[in-house]
C-alpha cells in the first residue's frame, strides 16, 4: 500500500496506515499531535474536530484514505487573525474547566467566525451544537465567541 | 463522595512536616519510590527554596504551588494557588501550579482522613487552613532571609505583588529564595487578616487556560511512553458475567494486534495503537458465564423497589410522630431516578509501566491512596513501590474515584498478564501500557449514579402548615463494600439532602430500604442531593401549590430557623425579580439544596412553544460557600452544574433491558448541548465564613428549579426522570 500524501499543518506529510484508520488517530499517534481528542468515536462530541481543507470535520469518523491530497489543520497549527481572536477571548473569559472539548470548541469557533464575522446567539448555537463539553462551558462560549467576533472588528 | 473533619493526627504530621523540618528545608520531599521530582529537587538544593511540601521558590522568582488535588476542571490549580498567593502577598503572574506526588503522608485530603483523594468538594474546604499556613510560613523566611540580608529589622519590612521591601532594599522572591533556604522554619506563623486580603475574592485568571486553549495540556490519553502498547478490553455485556471461553484467533490476525490477554475484568486486546486494538476487540470472541450476572431490566428493578415503598425502611430520622397526626389534607408522590453515567468528555484513560521493582502509573488521577494501594495489590507490589503521575483529566464527575480503583486495576492488571513468561516468552514484560475505554465502555461500564424509588407523604393543616413529613428512599448503597462504608448505619450518601432539611416541620420521618444489585454504582457530582433535593424540592413546591401559597413565600417561612438557606432563597429571587411578570408562555419556578457545607438556590425561567417544546430560558443562582476564594470559578462551577443537572434531568437515563445496557453513545446517552443552554447569572453571598465546597452544590436545586417551573406553567408535576419521559423537550 503507498502511503497517503496530504498536508499537515503546512508541511507534507505522508502517511502509512490502513486507509480506514480514522485521521483523528493517525494525528495523535502517528504524527504525534495529541491536542484534538478521542470523546465518541463516532462524530458525535466533537472534540476531534480538525479543519480539512478549510471545513471543519469530525476527524475521529474520517477515514485517513478519504483525504488523501487535503490539507488538514489541529489545534496545534492554527494561526491568523481569527484562531487569535479567538484563543484570546477564551483565555479572557476563562471559558475552560477540564479543557478536553476546547480544542474542537476552538476549530468549530475558528470556522464560524471565518464563515460569519458577526454571529448571533442562534448562529453560535447551531454552529456549535455539534461539540459537546460536559463542564457545560457554554455560556463562556458563546460571550467569548462574540468577544472574538467584536475584536475582529477593530 | 466521603467527607469527615480534620483530625488531630493529621493536622499534627502536617505541622511535623512543615514545622519540624530545622535545616533540612526539603523534608517534605522525601518519600519512598522513584521520583524525577526528587532527584530535580537535589539537583537545584542550595538554590531552590521549598520551605514545606507546597511551596517551590525557584531563583527566577517563580512560585510553583504543588496542587494535592486533581485538576479535572474545578480550577484547583486557581483556587489552591492563590490561597497560597494570598499569605505570600505573591504577584499572581508569577504563580505556577503543578500536580503533588502521590503521597499520602504529605497530600492526604484532611476530610478524608489518610487518603490523598479528590472529592465531596472538600478541596479548597480541606486546604484552607493548610495554604494559608504554608504560605504564610514562606512569606515569614522570605523575609527573614531579607532582614539578615539588609541588617534591618523584620518588622521594618514590606511584602507586596512578590517585592519584599524596607526603605530603599527591594527584592523578589527569587533573589531571597537561596539565603531562606538555610534558615530554621518558624513553627507558629500568624495568617492574615482576612480584610487584608488583596487576591481571595477578587477575579484571578485561570492557571491553566492557555495550554487548555492551544491544545498543550496533557491528560493520560496525550502520553506517550516508550514501547508502549495500546490497550482495549472487551468487557462483559451483562454485569458480574465472566469470561467462560476466549477465541482470540482472529483478533490477533488484525495488522498491528500484538497480544490478547485475560483478566479479572474482562479480556484485553493489545496492539501498536488504538486503531489496530479497537478492530482487534471487534473480531475477538468471548463467551461469558453469567450465573451470577444482573439479568433484570430496570423496569424490573424499579417495580421490585416500588414493592418496597410501603414497608418501613431502616430509620434515619425521625422528629414527632407522623402516624399520631390528622392532617386536613394527605399528598402522597412517588418518585423515580434512573442509573446515570458521568460520562466525563475523556474517557477512562490510564499509561502503565510495571517493573520488577515498581510500577508507574499516568493518569487523570482523582484518588491516588486508594489507587497506590490496589494497584499494588493487582501488581503484587506494596503501594510505596507504586508511582503515581496525576495529569490533568477530562472531566470526572466523580467516576475517576472508585474503591475498586477500576480502570487503574484494569491498566496493571495487563501489564502484569503481559509480564508472564508464558506470553510470548515474557518478552513483552515491562512495556507500557495504555488503556483507553471507548465512549461505548464508559457509557455501559458502570459506576452509575444508583437508580433509586422515593416514596413521600405529608399531611397539611387547614391553614396550610406542614403538619407530618414522611420520605422513604429505596436503592443501592454508593459506600457499602469500601473503606467509608459504616457498618450497620445507614448510607449517609443515600439520605443526604432528605435526612436534614431546612424546613421545620414538627413530625418527620425519613427511612431507607438499601437493596443489592451487580450494577456497580458510584457518586456522581453532588451525590445523594442529585435524587434527595428533587423529591424534597418538587414535594415541597406542590405542597405550597395545595395551600394556595406562593412558593417562596412558604419556603420563607418554614426556613425561619435556618438564616444562611433563607438569605440565599431571598438573593435568588431578589435578582430573579420573583414577583416581576413574564412573557406568556413563561413560568419560573425556584428551589434551595445544601450540599458539601455550600447553599445554592436556583430560579429557573422556562417557556413552551406552540408546539408543547419546553426551554430553559434562563436560571438566576445565588450561592454561598464561605469566602469564596476565586469568585470566578465558583461563577464557573455555578454555570457548568446547571448545565450538567439540566441535560441530566432533560435526558439522562442508562436503562436495562435483561440486564444489558441500552445506550452507548451519545447519540443514546443524550448530554446537553450549547443550544439548550440557559443564560446563567450567579450571584455570590458575601460571607466571611471559611470557604465550603462549589463543584457539586451547584447541581441538586436546578431539577426541582426547572420542574416547579414546568409545573407553574403546565400544571404537570413531574416525579420520573428525566422529563423526556414526561413533557416534550
Amino acid at each position: 500500500m503507498p502511503p497517503i500524501k496530504l498536508t499537515l499543518n503546512g508541511k507534507p506529510w505522508s502517511v502509512d496506515a490502513d486507509p480506514d484508520m480514522p485521521l483523528l488517530w493517525a494525528v495523535r499517534e502517528i504524527a504525534g499531535k495529541t491536542g484534538s481528542k478521542f470523546g465518541c468515536g463516532a462524530a458525535q462530541c466533537g472534540a476531534c474536530t480538525m479543519h480539512v481543507d478549510g471545513q471543519p470535520v469530525r476527524a475521529c469518523s474520517t477515514p485517513i484514505g478519504s483525504i488523501a491530497g487535503s490539507k488538514v489543520t489541529t489545534i496545534e497549527g492554527i494561526e491568523g487573525k481569527v484562531a487569535k481572536a479567538v484563543q484570546d477571548a477564551w483565555v479572557k473569559l476563562d471559558v475552560v474547566q477540564c479543557g478536553y472539548c476546547q480544542s474542537g470548541q476552538i476549530m468549530s469557533a475558528v470556522a464560524l467566525l471565518t464563515d460569519n464575522a458577526k454571529p448571533t446567539d442562534q448562529d453560535i448555537d447551531s454552529a456549535m451544537s455539534g461539540n459537546l463539553c460536559r463542564c457545560s462551558t457554554y455560556v463562556r462560549i458563546r460571550a467569548a465567541i462574540h468577544e472574538a467576533a467584536k475584536a475582529l472588528e477593530i | 463522595m466521603p467527607d469527615g473533619h480534620m483530625s488531630d493526627t493529621s493536622r499534627r504530621r502536617f505541622l511535623q512536616v512543615t514545622g519540624g523540618a530545622g535545616v533540612g528545608l526539603m523534608v517534605g520531599f522525601t518519600w519512598t519510590g522513584t521520583s524525577r521530582r526528587a532527584e530535580a529537587a537535589a539537583a537545584v538544593a542550595g538554590k531552590a527554596f521549598e520551605p514545606n511540601a507546597f511551596v517551590k521558590v525557584a531563583p527566577d522568582g517563580t512560585v510553583t504551588v504543588l496542587i494535592k488535588h486533581l485538576e479535572m476542571g474545578q480550577g484547583v490549580f486557581t483556587g489552591l494557588t492563590a490561597i497560597v498567593a494570598e499569605e505570600m502577598d505573591a504577584d499572581w503572574a508569577q504563580m505556577r501550579a503543578e500536580h503533588a506526588p502521590a503521597n499520602a503522608k504529605l497530600y492526604n485530603n484532611t476530610a478524608f482522613g489518610p487518603i490523598q483523594g479528590t472529592g465531596g468538594s472538600t478541596s479548597v474546604y480541606n486546604s484552607w487552613t493548610q495554604l494559608r499556613q504554608a504560605g504564610a510560613t514562606a512569606r515569614a523566611l522570605l523575609v527573614a532571609a531579607a532582614a539578615q540580608t539588609w541588617g534591618v529589622p523584620a518588622s521594618d519590612i514590606t511584602v507586596s505583588k512578590g517585592v519584599v521591601s524596607s526603605g530603599t532594599h527591594k527584592a523578589g522572591f527569587g533573589e531571597l529564595a537561596a539565603k531562606a533556604a538555610t534558615l530554621p522554619v518558624p513553627a507558629d506563623v500568624p495568617l492574615k487578616d482576612p480584610k487584608n486580603f488583596t487576591l481571595v475574592g477578587t477575579k484571578l485568571p485561570r492557571k491553566d487556560s492557555a495550554e487548555k486553549t492551544t491544545g498543550k495540556a496533557i491528560f493520560a490519553i496525550d502520553v506517550v511512553q516508550p514501547g508502549m502498547l495500546v490497550a482495549v478490553v472487551q468487557r462483559p455485556t451483562r454485569f458480574g458475567a465472566k469470561a467462560q471461553a476466549i477465541d482470540a484467533k482472529a483478533a490477533k490476525a488484525v495488522k498491528g494486534v500484538v497480544e490478547v490477554v485475560e483478566i479479572p475484568r474482562g479480556v484485553a486486546v493489545l496492539a501498536t495503537s488504538y486503531w489496530a486494538a479497537h478492530q482487534g476487540r471487534e473480531a475477538l470472541k468471548v463467551t461469558w458465564d453469567e450465573t451470577n450476572a444482573e439479568k433484570r431490566g430496570t423496569d424490573a428493578i424499579i417495580a421490585d423497589y416500588k414493592a418496597l415503598l410501603p414497608k418501613p425502611g431502616q430509620l434515619v430520622t425521625k422528629e414527632g410522630d407522623v402516624d399520631a397526626v390528622k392532617g386536613a389534607k394527605t399528598l402522597k408522590a412517588e418518585f423515580t431516578f434512573p442509573y446515570l453515567a458521568h460520562a466525563p468528555m475523556e474517557p477512562l484513560t490510564c499509561v502503565v509501566k510495571l517493573g520488577k521493582e515498581g510500577c508507574e502509573i499516568w493518569a487523570g488521577d482523582q484518588f491516588q491512596t486508594i489507587d497506590q494501594m490496589n494497584a499494588a495489590k493487582t501488581a503484587g507490589l506494596k503501594p510505596e513501590q507504586v508511582t503515581i503521575h496525576t495529569v490533568y483529566a477530562g472531566g470526572s464527575f466523580g467516576r475517576r474515584a472508585n474503591i475498586e480503583s477500576d480502570y487503574i486495576v484494569e491498566g496493571v492488571a495487563i501489564a502484569k498478564a503481559l509480564s508472564d513468561t508464558k506470553v510470548q516468552g515474557g518478552k513483552l514484560a515491562g512495556r507500557p501500557v495504555k488503556l483507553i475505554w471507548s465512549r461505548e465502555d464508559d457509557i455501559r461500564g458502570g459506576r452509575y449514579r444508583p437508580l433509586y424509588v422515593h416514596g413521600m407523604e405529608a399531611k397539611l393543616g387547614a391553614d396550610g402548615s406542614v403538619l407530618a413529613w414522611q420520605h422513604r428512599i429505596v436503592g443501592q448503597s454508593i459506600m457499602a463494600g469500601g473503606p467509608f462504608e459504616q457498618p450497620g448505619k445507614p448510607d449517609a450518601t443515600s439520605v443526604e439532602g432528605a435526612a436534614e432539611i431546612p424546613y421545620t416541620i414538627p413530625n418527620r420521618l425519613v427511612d431507607l430500604h438499601t437493596t443489592t444489585s451487580p450494577v456497580p454504582v458510584l457518586w456522581w457530582r453532588s451525590v445523594g442531593s442529585t435524587h434527595t433535593a428533587f423529591a424534597v424540592e418538587t414535594f415541597l413546591d406542590e405542597l405550597a401549590a395545595e395551600a394556595k401559597q406562593d412558593p417562596v413565600a412558604f419556603r420563607r417561612k418554614l426556613m425561619e430557623k435556618h438564616p444562611r438557606h433563607l438569605a440565599v432563597l431571598n438573593l435568588a429571587v431578589e435578582k430573579a425579580e420573583w414577583t416581576k411578570p413574564l412573557p406568556k408562555g413563561w413560568a419560573r419556578g425556584v428551589a434551595v439544596a445544601e450540599s458539601f457545607r455550600s447553599v445554592v438556590a436556583h430560579v429557573a425561567e422556562v417557556s413552551q412553544d406552540d408546539k408543547g417544546r419546553i426551554k430553559v430560558e434562563r436560571v438566576v443562582c445565588a450561592v454561598d460557600c464561605g469566602i469564596a476564594v476565586t469568585p470566578d470559578v465558583v461563577k464557573a462551577q455555578m454555570e457548568g452544574g446547571i448545565g450538567y443537572g439540566l441535560g441530566a434531568i432533560m435526558y439522562g437515563a442508562i436503562t436495562m433491558k435483561d440486564g444489558v445496557v441500552d445506550q452507548s453513545n451519545f447519540d443514546t446517552y443524550r448530554c446537553l448541548r450549547i443550544d439548550e443552554m440557559p443564560k446563567v447569572e450567579v450571584h455570590i453571598v458575601p460571607s466571611a465564613n471559611p470557604p465550603t465546597g462549589v463543584g457539586e452544590p451547584g447541581v441538586p436545586p436546578l431539577g426541582p428549579a426547572v420542574a416547579n417551573a414546568i409545573a407553574a406553567l403546565t400544571g404537570k408535576r413531574i416525579r420520573d426522570l428525566p422529563f423526556a419521559g414526561s413533557v416534550s423537550v
